[in-house]
């Protein structure tokens, strides 16, 4: 090996890697600490000092997924035993299960906007991004930078006028509203990302199709799209978490029916108080699926998060 | 089929575009592609900003539709400007927007220059480095309100091993001088890494040839980062400062979950308290004139800042 007078040396990579690795785990240990509270018994969550070794239960998720009611003693005689083991977990509390929450349709409603306005979203950021990447579109700085800038209005601003355009047009509180608005949100990120992505495969291609006879739109879906493909998925999963992560236009515009996980994980209270391992059982299921696809999309990061103006 | 528009624009066409490609004319196709994504971003971006800038002469109020709207020409603008509580909002944000900004860009300088020292295994501590960041604000400042309580809060727990303070002795989101703090904690913790990312590609884009030369030079160490490392990072530094900077200008989920603006209106950031008169006190009007100029703040700040940024890459 070559000696290389920018090759950090031996003390100094032992010395970075310590720190960083210091800092990481500083880091992650609300996380870890989220994800070890959802296993903790109520009283286990907060005793002190916090308990870092603890026997797990599954208490916080079936209290997340549930409703439950106090009983008094000849009320639960009265009730009988206990048939499963959701029911027998309560009932150690003196508790029984009344119904389920409305966790799961919160979740689903997250999952159904979420993905909604991403579809939507790719569909239009691809075409729009391949029209400002190959044709001669007029004003087209302007144009791109008009959609970025729709990304600079605080949610709140904007709030008010839709919150009234969407009463008038019997959207308010709809998946179709909420998708068609997150759809709008994000398509800034998706245009500006996928055109980068677009930019960077070779025109050539397509020309040799046009000339094989192939028309332009046979040459964007047959030719750029596969191209695309890696990129399309990347800015997809950007748009999906985007969407999964909002919270403000959700507080303000949905309050039953289309209501997503974020503004009511926070709500989430047991029968005597904050039910932190019911909360903590909530935020772990909604933050898990976004920390694996982080890890799975590690070498795209930078361009997602910065619109694409950072390039690897 | 044969009149759709579509067709009628390709026809209209010069013939030597149709006939080199046939089926739709490039320009048509242009059109076609762009169009429904300008039309949705009109209807639900700029028509509101429109909405909001109409609404913001009126004292019309969301909650009485049937009172009459009048026309109030520039009295909400002037009332929110000479509002003394809305000022003490502006310093809150001030407060936030800078100490963040600060934090931020120390601690993820440094830990991308660290990382950057490519020790076995950056790339899995990077990507831990990076999750807060990719999670929901809202959900995670809520949960940070369990690690904030005094005494069974594990950061009271943390703080008190490391300075041997009591932990039930200070609430960091109940302390009116805490709190202010507590939010940008919080704040810093998620987005460092985002400064940490844009960081390490600027460091990753300097050739190693400059160094080399400076080496050839006897160039030191610390001449090498302050004349080197430095002034090439510094544009992508200021992209991330760009960026966080309007970010945390809007700051709204995360600060709403954590405080709630308390104690009192201590950690009222302007998004918080333009919420609260939009949407709690109703007075929709007044809170359209806020917005504009909550806008209008952050663009012209922003394009003098992109002014600068422009200046510093072409040197």
């Amino acid at each position: 090996m070559s000696y290389s007078v920018t090759e950090p040396s031996r003390r100094q990579k032992w010395f970075a890697g310590v720190l960083v690795v210091l800092y990481a785990l500083i880091t992650i240990l609300p996380l870890v600490w989220i994800i070890a509270t959802s296993f903790k018994t109520p009283s286990d969550a907060i005793a002190y000092p916090p308990k870092t070794f603890f026997t797990p239960t599954v208490e916080g998720y079936v209290n997340v997924f549930t409703t439950r009611t106090r009983l008094t003693e000849e009320q639960l005689q009265a009730v009988g035993e206990p048939q499963t083991w959701y029911d027998r977990l309560v009932r150690k509390d003196g508790l029984v299960i009344s119904g389920p929450s409305r966790f799961a349709e919160r979740f689903t409603n997250s999952v159904i906007i979420g993905f909604g306005s991403t579809i939507l979203c790719i569909v239009l950021g691809t075409a729009a991004a391949y029209a400002f990447s190959r044709f001669k579109v007029p004003l087209k700085d302007d144009l791109m930078f008009f959609i970025l800038s729709t990304r600079m209005m605080p949610p709140i601003a904007v709030a008010i006028p839709i919150f009234l355009m969407f009463r008038s047009l019997g959207l308010s509180d709809t998946h179709a509203g909420m998708i068609l608005l997150y759809t709008a949100v994000n398509l800034s990120l998706s245009v500006w990302l996928l055109k980068g992505f677009i930019d960077e495969i070779p025109i050539e291609y397509e020309e040799a199709a046009l000339i094989d006879g192939y028309t332009r739109f046979q040459a964007f879906y047959k030719v750029v799209l596969p191209q695309a493909a890696t990129g399309i998925a990347s800015t997809a999963i950007f748009c999906l978490i985007f969407a999964w992560n909002e919270y403000a236009f959700a507080v303000l515009l949905t309050s039953g029916n289309a209501q997503t996980a974020p503004p009511f994980i926070p709500t989430i209270i047991g029968v005597s108080g904050q039910d932190w391992p019911a909360v903590a059982a909530g935020a772990t299921l909604f933050l898990v699926p976004v920390m694996v696809f982080t890890i799975l999309l590690r070498k795209h990061l930078l361009r997602g998060i910065t619109f694409g103006a950072v390039r690897k | 089929m044969l009149h759709s528009p579509v067709e009628r624009v390709a026809e209209a066409t010069p013939h030597a575009i149709a006939k080199r490609f046939r089926g739709l004319s490039d320009r048509s196709l242009a059109w076609l592609f762009v169009a429904p994504s300008i039309v949705l971003l009109l209807a639900v971006n700029i028509f509101p900003l429109i909405w909001t800038i109409r609404l913001s002469f009126t004292n019309f109020r969301v909650n009485r539709p049937n009172a009459e709207v009048e026309f109030v020409g520039l009295k909400n603008y002037i009332s929110i400007l000479s509002d003394k509580d809305i000022w003490l909002t502006m310093q809150a944000t001030a407060h936030f927007l800078i100490w963040t900004l600060v934090l931020q860009v120390l601690i993820g300088f440094s830990l991308a220059y660290l990382i950057n020292k490519k020790f076995r295994g950056n790339d899995l501590w990077t990507t831990i480095i990076v999750l807060p960041m990719m999670l929901s604000p809202a959900v995670v400042g809520n949960f940070w309100t369990f690690l904030y309580q005094p005494q069974i809060g594990l950061f009271n727990y943390a703080v008190g091993f490391l300075t041997g303070a009591d932990p039930s002795s200070f609430s960091m989101i109940g302390d009116v001088s805490l709190a202010p703090w507590a939010i940008v904690i919080v704040d810093t913790w998620m987005w460092t890494p985002f400064v940490m990312l844009i960081c390490l590609a600027g460091l990753r884009s300097i050739p190693d040839s400059i160094y080399e030369a400076a080496e050839c030079d006897r160039a030191s160490k610390w001449r090498q980062f302050w004349t080197i490392t430095i002034p090439l990072v510094l544009p992508f530094l200021m992209l991330a400062v760009l960026f966080r900077g309007i970010e945390n200008f809007k700051m709204f989920d995360l600060v709403v979950q954590l405080t709630g603006g308390g104690p009192g209106s201590i950690t009222e950031l302007t998004s918080i308290n333009l919420k609260r008169e939009a949407f709690e006190k109703w007075r929709t009007g007044y809170a359209s004139a806020y917005a504009v100029i909550l806008f209008v703040t952050v663009f012209g700040l922003a394009s003098i800042y992109v002014k600068a940024l422009n200046k510093v890459k072409q040197r």
